[in-house]
């Protein structure tokens, strides 16, 4: 078996060498990041050796905008060996949207889009009566892992991220409904990650998982990598809903009794606009959003998302049902 | 590195970014006993290592209060237990992965459970771990528990171990206690042949010398636990190591700008590659010169265990995925036959004669379970010899009835195996190479992990040599240039 990566690329990846770049010698011992970047560049090609179509989730979001950042680093001087796969939920931040379609093209990379409109056309799914198409995006996903039969499927999840998530295998088996069950997790050692997985079966892959939100900064950071200018302080009109900032949209913001304001905020999470709220920041560089972020009394998730304040295991129960 | 730089002058980092950048990485687990109070240290940990915020804490307050607790108290153990069914029980299920930082150093912590039925889950978060956490209760001293987690702890070849002795407040912080304790652990821990043990007098419910120093405890002048964790070495020898540099994928751009580019990429396992070096492809046994070290940031002249890098080299040789690179020269032994120690991790049980896939380093190989030998006894520390060569018709692999007594390894087992392989591959001794010296049974039918494996002598050969071979191994040994 010989696992080539690269030939299927016809897009060459602009080198970031200089020819005069003098060789240099890797300090022997690792600093945190560069062992959590090692780790995150190993594991996408244990992936890229093992399976047949893997797909990194990309939602224009930190998280999947650092992951495409190791992979790009995992591959060189070859293109990354696998297609993206947008979620799209129709309530989208349109910076966001503009900065998925510009990485894609400037990478020369393959961009697949499901979209939750279409479930929802199609009667698969149906609109919720507060307007979040947040949980929707569950079967879309799966339809599209299985109509492109995807087997690996890299995501930005963080074991930090949520008590659930904490549990969460690198290499996560889930079975043809997408389903993780905590208690039948394969035991994952060493560095021994083991992909196998029957027809119809996918694994979920998450390099990202020793990671926590200031690693991730503190990456972009050193890393110098562009994010979308939502996670910077910019002045945006939001109303209150839930202690939380929220950006009016066509998902149905703000109602009757809900007035808009113009605040300087940013964002620490993307997804759903109807259900991820902006943070009072005055934090405009990366710098700022660190020191931020080491200041906050607040988690992310628990600052920003809605949807993980519905229960105390409203994470686990949609992982249950084939969420990230 | 990209196009277009954050907006951030990304030449002047964050405050305390230069002190963050030559932060290091500790990886640890905890094994304590169902009743010993590790929920309560990881808690007092992440709580006074400021990592628990101010969502996490209210959510936890709220959680307290709905078990009838008093006004303000807050139950830091459940800060840790993460599934529904672990908080509608009490108990930890599943190994769960926390993190905590300092300024000095960041922490990935293996929270493993301790119930007797969980070795597996001890041995998951062992095999990563660089230090174990032992917790036990100070009114019980070292028990069953203790010792298994301690077996477990050397078997994995986990180099430092913290004993903490935890609710010291409840035998009024006395020394001879505690003294009694660490001595007993010691000597156990000596037959062992554990290499670092620091025992610490601890109080994870009042915070005694978790992360602030007790003044309960004048007669301790040892560090608290964050102290010894924050200083303890991490940079293991592995650097110093033999090269190995499993190959997992050959990197071919095949674009105008490279048009002849093949490169190795890999993790180094151990040791040092450096430009120059004659390196040996195995299991072919072919010869080459490195003549590049690559990475997106720019080439290397040298690069150690840990890195991730991509290696070119003089010759166009027949590289692919489960290939290891090791320095020409050095003594290796490639053979079919392993023999090692496993852990069995499947609820179905070992059958002789059974095809099997092992995965070592980056290679998946078929292979036959040809014995089981010896099962260790992780309570009593003693080693169980049974004659278990399979004939391929000793043992009816549908045969389930359970009158006779169970044969193989179960659930939770740890025994010896002799595997054949369908090809010759690198053996390393687990006991020398962490990184190249572990394998994993796998079924071949629905990829399930049965069981994770230790390469050569461990410590289950020490407390009962392996029974002489009558047939010869086909290990071969090769050594210098005559490969």
């Amino acid at each position: 078996m010989t696992t080539t990566l690269g030939s299927t690329s016809p897009t060459p990846v602009a080198s970031p060498l200089s020819p005069t770049t003098a060789p240099a010698t890797a300090p022997t011992r690792l600093t945190q990041l560069d062992a959590l970047e090692s780790e995150a560049v190993h594991v996408m090609r244990e992936v890229a050796g093992e399976f047949e179509r893997p797909v990194l989730l990309f939602s224009g979001g930190k998280d999947s905008i650092v992951m495409l950042h190791l992979a790009r680093k995992a591959f060189w001087p070859a293109s990354v060996p696998f297609a993206l796969l947008h979620v799209d939920t129709g309530h989208n931040f349109p910076e966001v949207i503009d900065y998925r379609d510009a990485t894609v093209e400037r990478h020369g990379l393959r961009l697949v889009v499901a979209h939750v409109q279409d479930a929802i056309d199609d009667g698969r799914v149906s609109e919720r009566p507060d307007g979040s198409r947040n949980p929707l995006q569950t079967v879309p996903l799966l339809d599209a892992i299985t109509s492109n039969r995807f087997d690996a499927v890299f995501g930005g999840g963080r074991r930090d991220e949520e008590k659930a998530r904490a549990k969460e295998r690198v290499f996560s088996l889930r079975d043809e409904f997408g389903q993780w069950d905590p208690r039948r997790q394969r035991p994952e050692l060493w560095d021994l990650y083991n992909g196998r997985h029957k027809p119809g079966e996918h694994v979920r892959v998450f390099p990202l998982s020793n990671w926590t939100e200031l690693d991730v900064w503190r990456y972009i950071e050193r890393e110098g990598i562009e994010l979308p200018s939502i996670y910077y302080a910019h002045s945006r009109e939001v109303f209150a809903r839930d202690g939380m900032w929220l950006a009016p949209g066509e998902w149905g913001g703000p109602r009757a009794d809900e007035r808009l304001e113009t605040r300087t905020v940013r964002y620490r999470t993307v997804g759903d606009m109807s259900c991820t709220g902006a943070v009072d920041s005055t934090a405009t560089t990366v710098a700022d959003v660190i020191a931020e972020v080491a200041a906050s009394r607040l988690t992310e998730r628990g600052a920003t998302r809605a949807d993980d304040r519905a229960s105390e295991a409203a994470m686990e129960d949609r992982k249950r049902e084939g969420y990230f | 590195m990209t196009t277009s730089p954050a907006p951030a002058a990304s030449a002047v980092l964050s405050e305390g970014a230069a002190e963050h950048a030559s932060r290091e990485l500790l990886r640890l687990a905890t094994a304590g006993s169902v009743d010993d109070g590790k929920s309560t240290l990881i808690g007092r940990l992440l709580y006074d290592t400021k990592s628990v915020l101010a969502d996490q804490l209210s959510a936890v307050e709220r959680a307290t209060a709905a078990r009838g607790a008093a006004a303000g108290e807050v139950d830091l153990a459940l800060l840790t237990d993460g599934l529904r069914a672990e908080r509608e029980q009490g108990i930890t299920i599943d190994v769960a992965y926390r993190y905590f930082s300092t300024a000095r150093r960041a922490f990935v912590l293996a929270d493993t459970p301790g119930h007797v039925q969980y070795t597996r889950n001890m041995v998951t978060g062992a095999s990563t771990a660089q230090l174990a956490i032992v917790l036990v209760d100070a009114r019980k001293g070292v028990l069953e528990q203790t010792r298994r987690h301690a077996t477990v702890a050397a078997l994995l070849g986990v180099p430092h171990v913290l004993l903490a002795v935890n609710k010291m407040d409840l035998v009024d912080f006395d020394e001879a206690v505690f003294r009694s304790i660490a001595e007993d652990f010691s000597a156990y821990a000596a037959g062992l042949g554990l290499p670092d043990v620091l025992a610490v007098p601890v109080s994870a419910l009042a915070g005694d010398n978790v992360v602030d120093r007790s003044t309960r405890t004048p007669w301790y002048d040892g560090p608290t636990l964050l102290e010894h964790l924050e200083t303890v070495p991490v940079s293991d020898a592995r650097a110093d190591d033999d090269l190995r540099l499993p190959v997992q994928v050959v990197i071919r751009p095949r674009t105008a700008e490279h048009p002849d580019y093949r490169g190795y990429a890999g993790r180094i396992a151990s040791g040092t590659v450096r430009v120059g070096d004659a390196l040996t492809v195995l299991p072919s046994g072919k010869t080459s010169v490195v003549t590049g070290i690559d990475t997106f940031d720019g080439p290397l002249a040298e690069a150690s265990a840990g890195h991730s890098v991509t290696v070119r080299l003089a010759d166009e040789l027949d590289i692919s995925r489960g290939d290891v690179l090791v320095p020409t020269g050095a003594s290796v032994t490639l053979g079919q036959d392993l023999v090692g120690t496993v852990c069995w991790l499947s609820e179905r049980r070992s059958v002789l004669g059974a095809r099997l896939l092992v995965r070592i380093g980056t290679r998946t190989v078929r292979a036959l379970l040809r014995e089981v030998d010896a099962r260790l006894d992780v309570d009593t520390q003693t080693v169980e010899l049974f004659s278990g060569v399979d004939t391929l018709h000793q043992v009816d692999a549908t045969d389930t009835s359970s009158d006779a007594a169970p044969s193989g390894l179960g659930l939770n087992a740890i025994g010896r195996v002799r595997v054949r392989l369908a090809e010759p591959v690198l053996l390393d001794d687990y006991a020398d190479h962490r990184g190249t010296g572990a394998f994993l049974l796998v079924d071949p039918a629905d990829g399930t992990t049965l069981a994770a494996g230790m390469v050569g002598p461990t410590l289950l050969d020490r407390l009962a040599p392996e029974p002489a071979q009558d047939d010869a191994t086909d290990a071969d040994w090769l050594a210098g240039a005559g490969i």
